[in-house]
């Protein structure tokens, strides 16, 4: 993949997009030089710990991050069209419209006091100038099409009525209402149990397959990614350590980074069932170090590391790390690595 | 819904029964008052104490008691003054309950209205010049005392500048909505203004928190997602949330207004409600009377909150579920 | 007049008392008191309410050595010497028919009825200076004791639960749904013109505990019911069921469990009820039932004042500047506490 210019089928492409925040203790880099490509029909998952700055990447590009103190740079073409500093009037009707969103927590992303059926009215008239009654209509098959039982009476019922994994599912009804070029979800499985994320993620890739959205999956569980993503992007710190097609980020990890999510995930099949974390904590945003960002809490640290290493590789599987290939065969083949099974 | 509304009113019931107990309690059953010399008057004769022990049956158990108090208080009607002697109690509280009922109803009108876009226009400007200015007048609308602001108004429109730029202010009184709506209006202008300014800055002070806290809500995020204006987010959304809490806190100061601040602000500027019925009732120790106001005042107010916790159950729909 | 005096002495000991005990026992504690104290905006509250409550106490001060005066002793035929001029504190009426007098107006000389004269020919200044210090004393100390009240009963009703609970909740329930107001009035017009008579306990009809148990009590449900809440969330939680589970006394568990707990909420209560408190006590006495004279409080000086409006208003001006400064006080101080102690403390679910 060439770093300059997108593919010509991108829906989504991001060049180079930084964002940082002007706090009293300083200047903050939530995303500092993240650049990736969702092609048609793609599912890209974007993985990292809490704070590695994948939420507000996708949120600052949207318009949604609305702090007077964030600035934003980069590019950000949807559909080829710049995004970065549209009016607010025309974000709003590519947000909703062009791009659908879902959310962490079903329990809160519905307004308490409106039915069900209202929020999804609300959003289709916002966006076309549908007749009430055809609105609700549409609303109704929504609501069948995510697979809720009933939809007839439920589209009158309060989000308080729902189960968390049913208001997910609105949410979802919602998020594709206007048909979207491009979903993106923000960890749309943390909040439920493992049975309800099963459905879920499974009713998405369904979904993904009918309507023809483009997915953005933003989630810090390997195992998600594995479910239902096409390319993985591993952030940390704000910045990207490793991008590639799933199949080559899952089976053959080359970021030290990577290795320890992978390690992360808690393994049905691996009978131990021991829980692997990385060890440290995420790095504070405010004292990035200057070279990798992973370095302190990595155990293959060199001298260089204190130097920031680039996205380079082979192909489209890219990662910031420098360890050579040797170095990364002799550690792969040694037992510390967990994510081969 | 219906059935939200019975049982919320059959509990107002029971509500007005424990607070009947207690005011007859209070009038009847204190330790070390005589019940009789204190309805009767300081200077009663043998006669007329013989006469209230007989009428309120002071010599007969507590449950007959308190029986006879009701009876004459709501069924009979019959409740008379010691002290402006014969005169029934009852007609004149339904008499000056319209006054009472006017003046809360257009202070309510315009602290919800002033109240309400206060808070909108202090969250929407956070941190900027007007914000800290409705702050202010929050705390401030929580420490002044209203029958004290009374005056104060009246100082000023009535004072020396009644002859000249508030010339056009009436000296007093009222006139009543059917006889003339415009001076009826012009006669509460001043009473209602001084009412509502306390209350307003109290909820555009909540109000304005309530917001700020609605707009960090994840329904917020979903709704711009949903590329909403933000017009509509703040009103159609966020506002529409924090009108729950405003409603409840509503509920609450319903009892305030009508026992406390409607009752002083009836009293300083000589409207002659029931709060000036009461007060009048405090000044010459007329406790027939004082009992009355009390408990008609009361159980309006626990009517009017049970109708606004039906109005609350209407605006937060989690209510009606769980009641 | 000492008594009071002593009073309002006892009072603030007792509440510094509690703010150092526990300061010494925990460190939380420590760093609440120390972002307290960073908060020039509460600070300068503190500093003006420290300024009310000594400037009201030096009041006996002012009359005897300054002033001169017994503003409880009506002067009608007093004169006063400002500059060279003998003046009568009440002067004949020059406007209209000339009949009937008009007391003396402010004559801004500080030792010599500064506010001037109420209609007894009283020198206003001092009785505001008096008058403050029955004020606070009656806001103060009915603060303390509906805070103690309400803390005990909240916090049993909370952690006992059942019948405990239900008892205390329904008595709350009545005293909450009766409107303030209407109850203070009920009670104050059968306790304030004949006293209370528990056989044991009497106390005179003009007795300032009457104001301050009748206020007290009105408001006791406010503070109880929020304290319930906590500790009944608090129940549910490990360490406490631990330290259930380990066997401890229940008064052990109320004493060192629970209370630290509860404590930085009736802290923030404290200020904002003494505020409550003093507007409910000037209320009362405009309507005749609070403080009972002789003595005078800023609420009776102000109604003493409404028969004057047009002609001395400085008579009621100047008691409700003081009440407006010194409720503005607390209730900055108020929230300077809560954003140090507790942020989500709330009383009656809004101030």
């Amino acid at each position: 993949m060439s770093r300059e210019d997108p593919p010509t089928n991108a829906v989504l492409s991001v060049r180079d997009l930084s964002v940082s925040f002007a706090t009293r203790q300083g200047v903050v880099r939530a995303v500092d030089g993240l650049s990736f490509d969702v092609g048609a029909k793609e599912v890209l998952g974007i993985v990292g710990e809490s704070g590695s700055g994948k939420s507000v990447a996708m949120y600052s590009m949207l318009g949604l991050v609305r702090d007077a103190n964030v600035s934003i740079s980069g590019s950000v073409r949807f559909e080829g069209r710049e995004i970065l500093g549209l009016s607010d009037t025309e974000m709003q009707s590519m947000r909703g419209g062009e791009v659908g969103m879902i959310f962490q927590d079903p329990m809160t992303a519905l307004t308490p006091v409106y039915t069900v059926g209202w929020q999804i009215v609300e959003q289709l008239r916002a966006h076309s100038d549908m007749t009430k009654k055809a609105a609700y209509e549409r609303a109704t098959e929504l609501l069948a099409e995510v697979g809720i039982p009933d939809p007839k009476s439920r589209v009158n019922h309060y989000p308080h009525e729902f189960s968390g994994g049913m208001r997910q599912r609105v949410v979802i009804a919602m998020a594709l209402s206007c048909n979207p070029k491009l979903l993106i979800a923000d960890e749309p499985t943390t909040a439920l149990d493992v049975t309800t994320q099963a459905q879920i993620l499974d009713l998405m890739g369904r979904l993904q397959a009918t309507h023809g959205s483009s997915i953005v999956i933003i989630t810090h569980d390997m195992g998600v990614i594995a479910e239902i993503a096409h390319r993985v992007v591993v952030m940390y710190a704000g910045r990207p350590a490793e991008i590639g097609p799933e199949l080559d980020v899952v089976r053959s990890a080359r970021h030290p980074y990577t290795w320890g999510l992978l390690g992360a995930v808690p393994r049905a099949d691996i009978k131990t069932r021991r829980l692997v974390t990385i060890p440290g904590n995420a790095v504070s945003p405010l004292e990035v170090p200057t070279g990798c960002a992973f370095a302190p809490r990595c155990q293959y640290r060199m001298e260089i590391c204190a130097q920031r290493p680039p996205l380079r590789g082979a192909d489209d599987h890219l990662d910031a790390c420098w360890l050579s290939d040797e170095q990364r065969l002799v550690i792969r083949s040694s037992a510390t690595v967990r994510g081969e099974s | 819904m219906l059935r939200f509304i019975v049982k919320r009113f059959s509990s107002a019931v029971l509500v007005m029964f424990t607070i009947s107990v207690l005011v007859f309690l209070i009038f009847f059953a204190t330790p070390g008052v005589n019940p009789a010399s204190r309805i009767a008057g300081r200077s009663a004769s043998p006669a007329v104490l013989r006469h209230v022990a007989k009428e309120f049956g002071l010599n007969r158990p507590l449950p007959i008691r308190y029986g006879l108090m009701m009876f004459h208080l709501f069924i009979k009607q019959d409740l008379t003054s010691y002290v402006n002697i014969g005169d029934k109690i009852i007609p004149q509280i339904t008499a000056a309950a319209p006054i009472t009922l006017s003046l809360i109803f257009g202070a309510v009108v315009i602290w919800l209205f002033v109240g309400i876009s206060g808070g909108v226009i202090a969250a929407k400007n956070k941190g900027k010049f007007i914000d800290p200015l409705v702050m202010f007048f929050g705390i401030a609308a929580i420490s002044i005392p209203v029958y004290w602001l009374g005056q104060m108004v009246l100082l000023v429109t009535q004072g020396g500048l009644h002859s000249s730029i508030f010339a056009w202010i009436p000296n007093g009184g009222y006139v009543s909505l059917t006889q003339n709506p415009w001076q009826w209006a012009l006669h509460l202008l001043f009473p209602w203004l001084t009412l509502a300014s306390l209350y307003a800055g109290i909820y555009a002070r909540v109000l304005r928190g309530e917001l700020i806290n609605n707009m960090n809500e994840d329904y917020i995020r979903t709704a711009r997602a949903k590329g909403l204006s933000e017009r509509r987010i703040l009103y159609r959304h966020a506002l529409r949330c924090s009108l729950i809490s405003i409603v409840s806190l509503f509920g609450l100061d319903v009892g305030v207004l009508v026992g406390g601040a409607a009752l002083l602000t009836e009293v300083v500027f000589g409207l002659q409600g029931v709060g000036w019925l009461t007060y009048q009732g405090l000044q010459n120790l007329d406790l027939p009377l004082i009992m009355g106001c009390v408990m008609y005042g009361a159980f309006f107010v626990v009517l009017a909150s049970a109708v606004v916790d039906v109005l609350y159950a209407y605006i937060d729909p989690r209510i009606r579920v769980v009641a | 007049m000492g008594e009071i005096e002593e009073s309002i002495l006892a009072v603030e000991a007792i509440t510094l008392n509690a703010v150092e005990t526990a300061m010494d026992s925990d460190s939380p504690w420590r760093s609440s008191l120390h972002q307290l104290r960073r908060n020039r905006a509460a600070m300068i509250a503190l500093g003006v309410l420290l300024f009310m409550v000594i400037v009201t106490l030096l009041a006996p001060i002012y009359a005897h050595d300054i002033a001169h005066d017994n503003p409880f002793a009506s002067n009608l035929q007093g004169r006063i010497k400002i500059g060279n001029h003998f003046r009568s504190v009440m002067q004949s009426n020059t406007q209209g028919l000339g009949l009937g007098v008009t007391p003396i107006g402010p004559t801004w000389h500080f030792s010599k009825y500064l506010l001037g004269a109420d209609e007894l020919g009283r020198d206003v200044f001092a009785r505001i200076l008096y008058g403050g210090r029955v004020t606070l004393l009656i806001g103060f100390s009915s603060g303390l004791i509906c805070i103690t009240v309400a803390t005990v009963l909240g916090m049993l009703a909370g952690y006992f639960g059942r019948a405990t609970d239900w008892i205390i909740s329904r008595a709350l329930d009545i005293v909450w749904a009766f409107p303030i107001y209407l109850l203070a009035i009920s009670l104050s017009v059968i306790l304030v013109t004949s006293g209370l008579d528990l056989g044991i306990i009497h106390i005179g009809a003009g007795s300032l505990l009457l104001p301050i148990l009748i206020i007290a009590s009105v408001y006791v449900p406010y503070v109880a019911r929020p304290v319930r809440g906590i500790v009944f969330s608090l129940k549910e939680r490990d360490f406490i069921q631990a330290a259930i589970a380990s066997g401890a006394s229940d008064w052990h568990i109320l004493r060192k469990e629970i209370w630290p707990n509860v404590a930085p909420s009736v802290i923030v209560f404290f200020p904002l009820m003494v505020a409550l408190n003093i507007l409910t006590e000037s209320a009362l006495s405009i309507l005749g039932i609070g403080v009972q004279p002789p003595q005078a409080s800023w609420g009776t000086i102000i109604n003493d004042g409404l028969q004057l409006l047009y002609t001395r208003p400085w008579v009621a001006i100047a008691p409700g500047i003081c009440i407006v400064i010194v409720c503005v006080a607390l209730n900055i101080l108020g929230d300077g506490v809560r954003d140090a102690f507790d942020p989500r403390a709330k009383l009656r679910g809004s101030i």
